[in-house]
Order: C-alpha cells, then sequence, then structure tokens
C-alpha cells in the first residue's frame, strides 16, 4: 500500500468513524443515563432514513431544512414513545424495558412494511452537494461524504458543549454518574428521562436521515447498524460522549483496515477488538471505575 | 407478595447464608419436593400424550421442549447467578455443530455425539467465561455478544462448518434401538433430557452450589467479603450453563440434519433472553412458560387458518402482544398468579384467610 | 391448552374440506430484506394458475402459506408447518439459499415434491439434488459464467477484479465468473470480500482504485446491490473501469441506483422488454392484475406453476405418481416469459442467459450471452 492509498484509507475511516459516532451517541445517552438496553435504537436509525425518503420531494433542496423538520418530528416521536412505553416501567427490572424495545422493533418493522413496502429505496443528495472532488488522482470522493463527515462533528461538539457547558449537560452527567443523587437534588428524574430518550431518538434519526443518500433506504436497515453500535458504546465506556468519540474512530479504522488487510476474517475484526478492549478495560475505554 | 418482599426475603436468606455459610439445605426440602410435582406431572403428561398428537403437533412441541432446555439453561445464569449473557446462542450453536463435524458418514453413536457436543459447547464456554467475567453489568451482556459474533463469524466465514449454507447430518445418530430418525424416538430423548435438565437445575438450585449463586446474585460484594471466591462459582454456573445449551443444540442437530452459522446469531441470544424475561426471571417454570408463550404465540399469530390475512403482518401482532404483556406482567408469565392474588387479597382485605388456600 | 387445542383440529379440519384440491406451500419471506421478491414470486405463480382458471392438471389449487424471515437456523421448523401441519402436496421456496438447502432436505425425507423458484445455491441441484427437487431460476454459476465469457471475449477485459459478501452464494457466482473469464483468455488478479451482510464499501473501493483493474466483477443483491452500484459511481470509478455483474445487480434497483448503473453490462437469464410475444403477454397481464412492474422473480414464480402444471397433468392430477410427474417435468420444453427452456438431469434449466445493459429504468436485452446454458451440477448423483 503507498502513502496515498493508506490516507485515502485513513480518510475513509474518519468518515466512517464519524458516522458511526453520531448513530451511537443518542444509544450512549439513553444507555448511560436510563439504564435502557434499547435494542430498538436501529428502528429510529430505520425511521428517521424513511423520514428523509418522505420528506425528499418537498424539502429535497433544502436539505438542512429538511433535517431540521426531521428531528423536530423525532422528538416528538421520542417524547411520546417514552411517555406511553416506557414511563411506567423504571421501577422494574431493567430487563423488561429490553422486552418492551424489542416489541417496539417488530412492531416499526412491520409498520414500515405496510406504509412504505419492501422495495429499496434511493434518496437523491441535494443538487449543492451532488458533486465530487478528485482525490489522490485515482478516485473521486463525494462532496455529500464530507458533509456527512462534518455533520456529525458539528452534533459532537453541539453534544460536547451540551454536557459540559448547560444546565441539562449538568443533569445528564450528575444522571449518569448517580441516579439517586439526582433524585435527592430535587431534580425531576422523569422529565430527565423524558428528554433524554427524545434527544436519542433525534440523533437516531439524524443518523438516519444523513445517511439515507449514501446507503439508500431498505427494510432491516436498522438491524444491522444496532449491534455495531453497541460495540462502540461499550468499547467507548457507556454513556460517555467522549468514549463514544474515540471509540467510534477506533471502530472506523479497525473495521476499513480489516477489510484491506484481513479480508478472510474482517467480519470478525471489531469483535474481536470489543472482546481485547473488555477484557483489559472491563468499562471501556472511558468508563468509570466501579 | 409484592417485588419489594420477594427481593427482601431473598436478601435475606441470602444474608444467612452468607453468615453461615455452612448451612446446607436450610430445610428447604419440602416446599421444592412439592414444586416439582406439577412439573412431572407436565412431563407425564406429555409422555402420555405424544401417541395421539398429529406430527406437526410433535413436532411443535419437541420444537418448544428443545427451546425450554436452552432457556433452562439460560435461566440458571441469569435468574439464577443474576448473569445476563446476551451471547448464550453460541453454545447452542457450538453443541449442534459439534454433533454434525463429529458424526461419521454413516451415522454416528447417540452418545458419543452428546459427549462431543458438550465437551465442545463446555470447553468454549470455559474459555469464554474465564474473559467475560472480568466485566460485569452491561459490560457482561456485551461481551458475551461480542464473543459469540466472533463465534458467528468463524462458522460463516471459515470452511470449518461449510460455510453461510451450513453442513448436514446425512444419517442421525442412533444407539441401539433408540434412533433418531424416527420421529416418536426424537420426541421421547427431546422429553427425557428436558425432565434431566429440569431436574439437574432443580438439584443445583436447592445445592449449597446453587445457594452461593442466588447469594451471588443478592449481593456479590458480600459474598466475597464472606470468603467465597465468587469468580470461580460464577465460572462455574457460565461453564454449565453453556454446556446445557450445548445439549439442547445437540438435539436441534439431531433433530433437523442441518446445521448453519444463523444458530449462533445475536437474534437467537436475544429471543431465548426474550423467553426468560417474559416467563419470569428467577424460577425454572418461568423459562419454560416463556418459552411456551412466545413460541405459541408466534405459531398462533403467524396461522393463516386462525388470524386470517392479519398472519401476513405476525410482526406487527407479536410485537404489540409482547408490548401488552409487559404493560400488564411486571413478573413475567410467572407473575400472574401473584398479581391475582395481590388483587384478590386487596378486594377483600377483611377476609384475607379466603386468600389462604391459594398459596 | 386452547392453544394447542385449536392448533391441533388445523390440519384435520383443512384436509376435510379440501379433499380433492392440490395443496401448494409457499414458503417464502414475508418479512425483512427479501419481503419484495417473495411477494413477486407469490404473485407470478398465482397468475399462471388463475390464467388455467384455478385448476392444474383438472384440479384445484389450495395454497398455504409460511413467512420462511429468510432465516435458516428456522427453516426447518417452517417448512415442517407446511408438510406436517398443512400437509402440502408441492412445496414453493425460497429466496434465501440457506434456507432453501434445509428445504431441500426436508422435502427429501419427507417425498415431497419442491420447486425451487430463486435460491441459486449450485447445491440444490448439486449434491443435494433429488428426484422431487427442481428448480424454475438458476443456479449462481449460470448467471455468472456468462459474464466472464462476454467480459474476455467481447470485451477485450485482460484483467479482473471480483468484489462479493462473504458467503456461499457470492463465493458461486465470483467463481462462475472466474471460470468464464479465465476460459477465455482473461486472469482473475485478486478477489475482494465484504463481511455479510456490511455494505460499507469504501475501503475497498479504495484498494480497487489503486489496482487499477480492466473490469470489476460484483455480486451483491438487494439494498447491498443499490449500495455498492452508487457508491462506485460515487467514487468515480465506473467512468474508468467498468463494473459488471449477474443480473441481480441492477433487477428490481434501477429506481434506487438512479445515473449511477446506467450503461452497466449484465448477465441474466430475463431482461425488461424481451420482445416476443409470450414475454409481452406476461408483462401486460402481470401489470394489470397486480398494479406492479413484473421482474425475474414474478418470472420464475410463473414457471414454477408452469412446471407443476406439466407434471399434474402428465399424471393425471394424481400429486401420487412421483415417478410419471418428475418424467413428464424433465422431458417438458416450459414456454418461459424468459424463452422456452428445458430442464437438465439434475432439475435446473437449460436457457440463454442474455447480455443486458441499463438504459435509464431498464435493463434491455443487448443479445444472447450463452446459448442453451446448464449448470454443470457438481456433485449430483441423478
Amino acid at each position: 500500500m503507498d502513502l496515498a492509498t493508506f490516507l485515502v484509507q485513513c480518510l475513509n475511516s474518519v468518515q466512517y468513524g464519524l458516522l458511526l459516532f453520531l448513530l451511537s451517541s443518542g444509544l450512549t445517552l439513553i444507555f448511560g443515563i436510563m439504564g435502557v438496553i434499547n435494542l430498538a435504537h436501529g428502528s429510529f436509525y430505520m425511521i428517521g432514513a424513511y423520514m428523509a425518503f418522505a420528506l425528499a420531494p418537498y424539502l429535497g433542496q433544502h436539505f438542512i431544512t429538511m433535517l431540521v423538520v426531521g428531528v423536530i418530528l423525532a422528538v416528538v416521536l421520542g417524547y411520546l414513545l417514552e411517555w406511553a412505553f416506557f414511563s411506567f416501567l423504571y421501577e422494574r427490572d431493567h430487563l423488561q424495558q429490553v422486552l418492551m424495545t424489542f416489541g417496539l422493533i417488530l412492531v416499526f418493522e412491520e409498520l414500515r412494511a405496510i406504509l412504505v413496502g419492501n422495495d429499496v429505496h434511493g434518496v437523491q443528495p441535494p443538487e449543492w452537494l451532488s458533486g465530487s472532488f478528485s482525490l489522490a488522482g485515482m478516485m473521486s470522493y463525494p462532496w455529500y461524504r464530507v458533509f456527512a463527515a462534518v455533520a456529525c462533528l458539528v452534533v459532537a461538539f453541539a453534544m460536547y458543549w451540551m454536557v459540559n457547558r448547560t444546565r441539562l449537560g449538568m443533569m445528564v452527567r450528575a444522571g449518569a454518574s448517580n441516579r439517586d443523587m439526582v433524585r435527592g437534588l430535587g431534580i425531576n428524574i422523569k422529565r430527565l428521562y423524558r428528554i433524554v430518550f427524545a434527544m436519542g431518538v433525534a440523533l437516531a434519526a439524524l443518523a438516519g436521515m444523513i445517511a439515507a443518500p449514501m446507503a439508500s433506504v431498505y427494510p432491516n436497515m436498522g438491524s444491522g447498524v444496532l449491534i455495531i453500535c453497541f460495540v462502540v458504546v461499550v468499547i467507548g465506556g457507556i454513556g460517555s460522549i467522549t468514549g463514544a468519540l474515540v471509540a467510534s474512530l477506533l471502530v472506523g479504522f479497525v473495521d476499513t483496515f480489516g477489510k484491506v488487510f484481513f479480508q478472510e476474517l474482517s467480519g470478525m475484526s471489531i469483535y474481536l477488538l470489543m472482546a481485547v478492549i473488555l477484557v483489559w478495560r472491563p468499562e471501556g475505554l472511558m468508563g468509570k471505575r466501579s | 407478595m409484592t417485588a419489594a418482599d420477594s427481593r427482601s426475603a431473598v436478601l435475606a436468606d441470602a444474608q444467612d447464608y452468607a453468615e453461615a455459610p455452612l448451612v446446607t439445605s436450610k430445610g428447604m426440602a419440602a416446599p421444592d419436593a412439592r414444586a416439582l410435582i406439577l412439573p412431572l406431572a407436565c412431563a407425564m403428561v406429555l409422555a402420555l400424550l405424544a401417541p395421539v398428537w398429529s406430527s406437526y403437533l410433535s413436532d411443535l412441541v419437541v420444537k418448544i421442549m428443545i427451546l425450554s432446555i436452552f432457556a433452562l439453561s439460560l435461566q440458571l445464569l441469569v435468574g439464577g447467578t443474576g448473569l445476563v449473557s446476551l451471547g448464550h446462542a453460541a453454545f447452542f450453536g457450538i453443541g449442534a455443530y459439534a454433533t454434525v463435524l463429529a458424526s461419521p458418514q454413516e451415522g454416528g453413536n447417540l452418545l458419543v455425539l452428546l459427549l462431543a457436543a458438550i465437551a465442545a459447547s463446555g470447553l468454549c464456554a470455559l474459555f469464554i467465561g474465564a474473559f467475560s467475567l472480568r466485566t460485569r453489568g452491561v459490560y457482561f451482556i456485551m461481551v458475551t455478544l461480542a464473543f459469540a459474533q466472533l463465534g458467528y463469524f468463524v462458522f460463516h466465514d471459515t470452511s470449518v462448518g461449510g460455510g453461510s449454507d451450513g453442513i448436514y447430518l446425512m444419517v442421525r445418530p442412533a444407539l441401539g434401538v433408540i434412533d433418531m430418525e424416527s420421529g416418536r424416538t426424537q420426541y421421547y430423548v427431546v422429553l427425557a433430557a428436558l425432565v434431566v435438565v429440569y431436574a439437574l437445575l432443580a438439584l443445583i438450585a436447592r445445592s449449597r452450589f446453587g445457594a452461593a449463586l442466588a447469594g451471588i446474585r443478592v449481593n456479590e460484594q458480600r459474598m466475597r467479603a464472606a470468603g467465597f471466591s465468587t469468580y470461580w462459582y460464577k465460572l462455574a454456573a457460565f461453564v454449565i450453563a453453556g454446556v446445557l445449551a450445548g445439549v439442547a443444540g445437540f438435539l436441534l442437530a439431531a433433530r433437523d440434519g442441518v446445521v448453519n452459522p444463523e444458530l449462533l446469531a445475536w437474534h437467537h441470544s436475544g429471543e431465548v433472553l426474550l423467553m426468560v424475561i417474559l416467563g419470569g426471571i428467577g424460577s425454572l417454570r418461568g423459562a419454560v412458560i416463556g418459552t411456551v408463550t412466545f413460541v405459541l404465540l408466534k405459531e398462533l399469530l403467524g396461522t393463516h387458518a386462525i388470524v386470517g390475512p392479519l398472519a401476513d403482518h405476525w410482526q406487527l401482532t407479536l410485537g404489540l402482544s409482547i408490548i401488552v404483556l409487559v404493560a400488564l406482567l411486571p413478573k413475567g408469565v410467572m407473575g400472574i398468579g401473584a398479581q391475582l392474588r395481590a388483587r384478590r387479597a386487596a378486594g377483600s382485605d377483611a377476609a384475607a384467610k379466603g386468600g389462604a388456600h391459594h398459596g | 391448552m386452547t392453544a394447542l387445542a385449536s392448533l391441533a383440529c388445523l390440519p384435520g379440519a383443512a384436509f376435510a374440506q379440501a379433499a380433492d384440491k392440490i395443496k401448494v406451500g409457499f414458503m417464502l419471506p414475508a418479512s425483512g430484506t427479501y419481503a419484495a421478491l417473495g411477494v413477486a414470486i407469490e404473485n407470478g405463480f398465482r397468475m399462471y394458475v388463475g390464467e388455467q382458471g384455478g385448476k392444474l392438471g383438472g384440479r384445484e389449487i389450495e395454497y398455504f402459506k409460511v413467512d420462511d424471515e429468510s432465516d435458516p437456523a428456522k427453516a426447518t421448523d417452517n417448512v415442517n408447518r407446511l408438510i406436517k401441519r398443512d400437509k402440502v402436496d408441492v412445496l414453493v421456496g425460497t429466496v434465501h439459499s440457506g434456507v432453501a438447502m434445509a428445504m431441500a432436505r426436508a422435502a427429501k425425507e419427507s417425498n415431497t415434491i419442491l420447486i425451487v423458484p430463486n435460491a441459486g445455491a449450485d447445491a440444490v441441484t448439486g449434491p443435494m439434488c433429488g428426484p422431487t427437487i427442481f428448480r424454475s431460476s438458476f443456479s449462481n454459476w449460470q448467471t455468472a459464467y456468462p459474464m466472464g465469457v462476454v467480459a474476455a471475449k467481447q470485451e477485450g477485459k485482460k484483467n479482473a477484479m471480483t468484489i462479493t459478501w462473504k458467503y456461499a452464494a457470492g463465493e458461486e457466482a465470483v467463481n462462475g465468473f472466474k471460470e468464464g473469464f479465465e476460459k477465455n483468455g482473461g486472469k482473475v488478479a485478486k478477489q475482494l470480500t465484504v463481511p455479510f451482510p456490511n455494505v460499507e464499501f469504501q475501503a475497498l473501493l479504495t484498494e480497487i482504485a489503486a489496482a487499477k483493474p480492466d473490469a470489476v466483477f460484483a455480486f451483491f443483491a438487494g439494498a447491498g446491490a443499490v449500495k455498492f452500484v452508487k457508491d462506485y459511481h460515487a467514487a468515480g470509478l465506473s467512468k474508468t473501469i467498468p463494473l459488471y455483474g449477474p443480473g441481480f445487480l441492477t433487477d428490481g434497483t434501477l429506481d434506487a441506483q438512479g445515473e449511477a448503473a446506467q450503461g452497466m453490462l449484465t448477465t441474466l437469464h430475463y431482461a425488461d422488454e424481451l420482445g416476443t410475444e409470450r414475454d409481452k403477454a406476461f408483462r401486460t397481464n402481470y401489470a394489470k392484475a397486480y398494479k406492479l412492474m413484473p421482474d425475474v422473480y414474478a418470472v420464475q414464480g410463473y414457471d414454477a406453476a408452469q412446471m407443476l402444471a406439466v407434471g399434474l397433468k402428465a399424471a393425471g392430477g394424481d400429486i401420487g405418481k412421483k415417478d410419471v410427474f418428475r418424467a413428464a417435468v424433465e422431458k417438458a420444453t416450459i414456454a418461459s416469459p424468459r424463452g422456452d427452456f428445458t430442464l437438465s438431469k439434475a432439475h435446473n434449466p437449460v436457457q440463454d442467459i442474455y447480455l443486458r445493459k441499463v438504459e435509464g429504468k431498464e435493463n434491455r436485452k443487448l443479445g444472447v450471452a450463452v446459448k442453451g446454458l446448464a449448470d454443470p451440477a457438481r456433485g449430483c448423483k441423478l
């Protein structure tokens, strides 16, 4: 592998890693603060992608507006879902919530089939992002992928700011480290949960909308990303946004270079990475030692 | 009895235990013996009914029984030890693969193949458990998932077991007159296996070892303070659970004659975990009842003759059923009795004696 | 217990009302990635039966359905629901190769007739072949081999790379291509694989760009095909290195692929607008009946019903006469919308494979890539 190819592969790794971060940041929030293992996270990603497909005929050229509209819809959806399906589960065993999210996956998947059908659909990127630029003379790189990477970075910074600089962020940090303390401080934990859940749904849906022009939309698209998100969240340390970012990039690199150098066994590479890291650091890279 | 009550009762038990680790069975024998009457009666009924059932129905029962063994093995971890594994299908799949791989062309000896499945799944469980048990909580869930996915890709991507389409058993295993080629034999072998596994797990639950596991579930730190090396207890439980899942895998391979990497896939680990949760965590009966509920629900909701065109949308109806069950049954299907009793007691709290005979 | 009881009466009840009907069991994907293919196959099958007035060989047809979920681990249970619960006479299915293999085994054991309307696993009409197992579609080898021939002979390519998911169907297809390509003077330099069903291709596209082969042969299906073709185009490779594949790379996916697929060459046993009367009639009727454009999967379902009709007619409507049934289907020439085909000894279609080019939203036929191609049926002892 020459230097140019190596650099392009690094770019691929970073870009894939950033998308993974966007996908898994919502999961790590819900995981860390609410303690809910949200199997339906992939479904929210799918809902986002289908939302992009549904909104594209109307707002396709105003891509940013479309993303904003989509995020608002997703927040509303998340708010309602938390109210209807999760708010009464917190007193119970955590595993009950897993069961609930599993039920939701089935429902969302079938609703998708009934409403949109089972065909694969493409979503066109907006005009102003549809070109590409030449890279090292041998291949071109689509502007849309650059846009996606930048969007993921913007979200990463926004979340960093939110967690470290705002009152909500303070509650989130406190909630992640000690739930009882939050309650003791007189913070309305139920409201916090509802906000966090809605944010998680919105982040997954945003990832779906951003990914739609690159990945197209298709049945079962959620289940494919779910496990890889888990891998990222666990490697990074549950509840840690910084950890998720580091882990996403790490997974991006291992996956990309695994495919290049160890083709035969590349399916295993990220799981091997996760197993090694957890055996070495049982709480993940940025997890708290308990 | 509320959730808090039962938890504190368990806690009390565990504390007693921790303070007096040498006490053996603490007079639990009587209720336990009674608790075994119902399962035994069920097994008898299953054994007697087999001849009158259609081959489809007996197939369905065999499938439920195999999955029950699988769910029971997971119950030892989840309900018995407090270890939630999302990679349990790995041992199921490894047991099944070992059976087919060890089987000679002209059909193998049932016992030899069973031992092969046990050895393979046991060794893998020992290896995976030794590493996974360094983590806890959600991390344990995920690290077991990672190892199971590794196993999945080993079978899917390499030629060890025929790659993604799997491999076949040309002739099913036999042992003298016990020949798995016959549907009737399959039925009784699986039933016998279920009874043995159930009994074994019931014995474990009553044993010192089982009490130690329960103690670990409730408060591991306390157990360690009491001088237990909890890591080894957990590892032993993990290996036993892996071996029993391997037995279920063996039975599946011996019945189907086909194995493929999907057996190890994470959604099967997820499904068996759901069966355990659905039935009710902590009791052996719960694992079996959860399996029966899940399989029958899916069967009913996907059958055109029963639900008509709605069967095409079984995912929707199954999903909604699960949501409703979760909403209504905080302690799984096993908790229904307690819930009803609680309601009745609340309805006629003056006549408290009326509730007594429901116990 | 009531649930069990109601399930128990099912077969009896169904049997009583349908004593003289032929029971056809569809085991097709109704959920998940392949659901659309399952629908097309079923539509095609029902359409042919409808054209015959609902009767084949003088017997009415009754349908039973099971969603196979494309999960091989559940395949044996699912197929037994049809064989043992519904007591079907004929099994039709499926799309996923691993599931089809488990079906083939169960069909063999219960001596039930199985018609495979899609799954291309070479083994179904190879080592797993059987007297009652038929295929109305293709083998993976069969659709890829001609592309190798065309790439080397017609397009004059010397040095190619292949890329596919790491699973059996993909390996069979790229090996078919390699065989056709190398027999005609080409050389496959490198075979790339992506873990199944991963759709992150960027790393390997970079490898392709760095290696600069004359041509790339890819095997992906469904959403993977859409994404690969789009990514290949977006990486600017489609301008310099032509992308070939079996028809699945561009069938039923052109809407989603859009501009990215334009001009691509693929080989398959069917194309949009073959121009024959048979095909025209089929396409108009299908579009009218289902308000959908027909595709290769619908044709395969349609032909599965034709094969059943031929066998049943010869057996005088008695599905029990399996030898007569088999002999008739083996001898028959099926008048398929794709063009006439016969069955090989191993019961796989011997058919023309077309070279097609993507123009707009159609896979237009350029010509016949290989005429009357038979799968080598390696390992079949029939």
